[in-house]
């Protein structure tokens, strides 16, 4: 991952020097919200749906520590080792000793957002051990050195003519090919190759049963099984939260996952593994980093109802247009912007304002999570902590106090609008971020207040 | 019945017209309005910003100002929303809360007047803006995004309207990116958002672009302006008030 200082702003302001890439960002992303609005509304059922997931990962938030006893054993019963990381280092060791203990030193890895936020890849490169990253999407970008973008679409800020170039340095296609049937092509002898040599595979998790102590990981590529089959050592690492309670749940989730993610019915391959084959072993990491912290927060607890469709990203009309590294985290968009500020308030400040609060997002969402309301109080919260700059704490603070006395509400408003007529170049300047690219409303020469004494006051 | 009146600071400095016509409007359909003087502004700025505890000076004014009503209008369905959601923490359920007798202006006609017919005439082809929070928060109009009836409050008043031509949009309820001080603090998105909005509405040729929410419509303006184009912005309360398009500016 690229160390940033930028704030989400600035980040966005930089990906908005290129419009006709900003166009084109945000028609691709549209293009799959109405994928998702054209299937969803197949479904007369669509809102019942949402209803009873929602229900049923509210029942499992609240009875988190039942079920994850529950599962525990029964995993273990099934032949799986299950091991529990507190944070993100833990997570990383584990893996790391794991691997040790297999004497294995390059690992073939589908795509997992836990690892992105436990920062999985650089931890093992600096003890080095080699992942190699199977989703398509995710090679690309690693390859490119940088990180996912979006968590079902980990390279769509990329064009087709920017992966053949990629391909082209690392995987020798031939030059000036984008042909997306040559580079799948190519990428798939690539990887067909790292899983038949990798004897260990790490695959996240997208939801885990607690009846049964199995796991369910969902892709469309098949990468996950294809690592995880060939490999002698699997492991699975899982946010506690990913626990559903009944294998018949699957039921709900699994018709809401793709239908929100990519306007398919269901994904290509829902792969269930339960039991560790003859001479492999099987391992599952259960990882809070920060979960039970989000748990306790009453305001912000149900954010860890999230399946990570990313439906709320395609939506979003701000991250559409600022792309996802501008929101400087593993999981970007409306949902990044609310679990962000849970794992650390100083660094991830700026992304609960990276919002209009237009509530899309909160529509979109398979499991009813009230994004935008979030956003909102994670506002309150940052600056109840002093996270505001000092220069927004003053001007709201001035604004506050004239809005609380009509007298001083109406000289300023009478003074505001006097200048905007008079000294325009006092406001129309470089100094007044809506002057940029807006004109100013053209002032009148009376307020409604003014009027209304006038015309209706006896 | 009686009415008060609750304009919204900006409208009231910078958008007079639609102050007035909303008052006309309510006269004209036999509702006694009055307008207390010593009213500013909802508290949303400050509170979307984070600052929700500075807005207390006025969520108290408003109280002061507009508890003695049956009801509470005004031509916005952002700062509606935030009384409804925000007046106050602790009495949201109560059922005398005063929040819960706040209405934006479209939906007070729709649902407590059930506005059956208006008399104006506005010959021109028509954008509605789904402003969001009058939209997904008031529930003004059905949204894109749910598996549920069509319906349009704002949408059932203009039809009321003869010789209006109302376009199709291809995104039919997209954020415009005003977002209160969204649209300073992060200028550049909100912009490109406005922007792409008002591309739509030019693309399906609309004359004028309408919605219930003026701070939509002031950052469109100010975008459409900008691009020196001639399409104007009207909001729904002069429309429906009578306001027949000719000499506006």
């Amino acid at each position: 991952m690229k160390v940033t200082t930028k704030e989400h702003a600035e980040l966005a302001g930089d990906f908005n020097g290129d419009e006709d890439r900003v166009n084109w960002h945000d028609e691709t992303l549209w293009w799959v919200r109405q994928k998702r609005d054209k299937v969803v509304h197949q479904l007369p059922e669509w809102e019942e749906l949402r209803n009873a997931a929602s229900a049923i990962k509210d029942n499992v938030l609240g009875n988190l520590h039942g079920y994850l006893q529950q599962f525990e054993a029964k995993a273990q019963a099934n032949g799986i080792t299950v091991h529990w990381a507190a944070n993100a280092a833990e997570h990383n060791q584990i893996v790391h000793r794991l691997l040790n203990e297999h004497q294995v030193t390059r690992m073939v890895k589908s795509k997992s957002m836990l690892t992105e936020e436990c920062g999985l890849n650089e931890y093992l490169h600096e003890h080095g051990i080699e992942v190699i990253d199977s989703d398509l999407g995710e090679r690309i970008v690693q390859l490119a050195k940088e990180p996912p973008s979006h968590i079902v679409l980990p390279c769509i800020h990329k064009k087709k003519e920017e992966i053949g170039e990629l391909f082209h340095q690392y995987l020798g296609t031939p030059l000036d090919v984008s042909d997306p049937q040559v580079l799948t092509e190519a990428a798939r002898g690539h990887l067909r190759e790292i899983f038949i040599t990798r004897k260990a595979a790490l695959t996240g998790v997208n939801f885990a049963v607690a009846e049964t102590g199995e796991f369910v990981v969902c892709t469309n590529e098949g990468n996950a099984d294809m690592g995880a089959h060939l490999a002698d050592i699997h492991i699975a690492s899982m946010g506690i939260e990913k626990l559903i309670p009944e294998k018949k749940h699957l039921g709900i989730f699994l018709r809401l996952l793709t239908r929100s993610a990519t306007g398919q019915p269901i994904t290509t391959y829902s792969s269930h593994f339960k039991t560790p084959r003859k001479g492999q072993a099987m391992h599952i990491i259960l990882v809070d980093n920060g979960r039970t912290i989000q748990l306790g927060r009453e305001d912000f607890r149900n954010s860890l109802k999230c399946i990570r469709c990313g439906a709320c990203m395609n939506t979003c009309p701000v991250y559409r247009r600022s792309g996802g590294h501008s929101y400087h985290n593993a999981v970007a968009g409306p949902i990044g912007s609310i679990l962000a500020p849970n794992l650390d308030m100083e660094k991830y400040k700026d992304l609960p304002f990276a919002s209009t609060l237009c509530g899309s997002c909160s529509n979109v969402c398979p499991v009813k999570i009230d994004i935008h309301d979030q956003l909102y109080k994670w506002r309150q919260v940052l600056v109840k902590k002093g996270l505001a700059p000092t220069g927004k704490i003053v001007g709201m603070k001035i604004m506050g106090a004239a809005l609380s006395w009509p007298a001083i509400y109406r000289i300023a408003g009478k003074v505001g609008r006097w200048t905007l007529k008079h000294a325009p170049f006092a406001v129309n300047n470089s100094f007044n971020p809506w002057y940029k690219q807006r004109e100013m409303p053209v002032p009148p020469g009376e307020s409604f207040g003014e009027w209304y004494k006038k015309n209706r006051t006896p | 019945m009686r009415v008060g009146l609750f304009i919204p600071c900006y409208v009231d400095q910078f958008y007079p017209k639609v102050a007035i016509a909303t008052l006309e409007l309510l006269e004209k359909l036999g509702v006694e309005v009055v307008y207390p003087l010593n009213q500013t502004c909802c508290g949303q700025p400050m509170a979307n910003s984070g600052f929700q505890s500075l807005s207390k000076g006025c969520s108290d004014l408003f109280i002061k100002n507009f508890n003695e009503f049956d009801y509470i209008v005004s031509p916005s369905g952002s700062c509606v929303l935030y009384l409804r959601e925000h007046l106050s923490e602790t009495g949201h359920h109560h059922p005398d809360y005063l929040g819960s007798r706040v209405y934006e202006l479209s939906s007070f006609l729709t649902d407590v007047l059930q506005v059956k017919n208006l008399t104006g005439s506005f010959p021109h082809k028509v954008g509605m803006h789904q402003s969001c929070h009058g939209q997904r928060g008031l529930h003004l109009s059905s949204m894109s995004e749910l598996v549920a009836p069509v319906f349009s409050k704002p949408g059932k008043l203009l039809n009321m309207i003869k010789d209006i031509e109302l376009i199709a949009l291809s995104r039919v309820d997209e954020c415009c990116g005003f977002g209160g001080t969204f649209c300073v603090t992060e200028e550049a998105v909100s912009v490109k958002m406005g922007k792409d909005r008002v591309a739509d509405h030019l693309l399906q040729g609309a004359e004028y672009i309408t919605g219930v929410d003026m701070s939509c419509l002031m950052h469109m303006e100010g975008i459409l302006k900008r691009q020196g184009s001639k399409v104007k912005i009207i909001h729904i309360a002069e429309i429906l008030n009578g306001d027949t398009g000719e000499g506006n500016n």
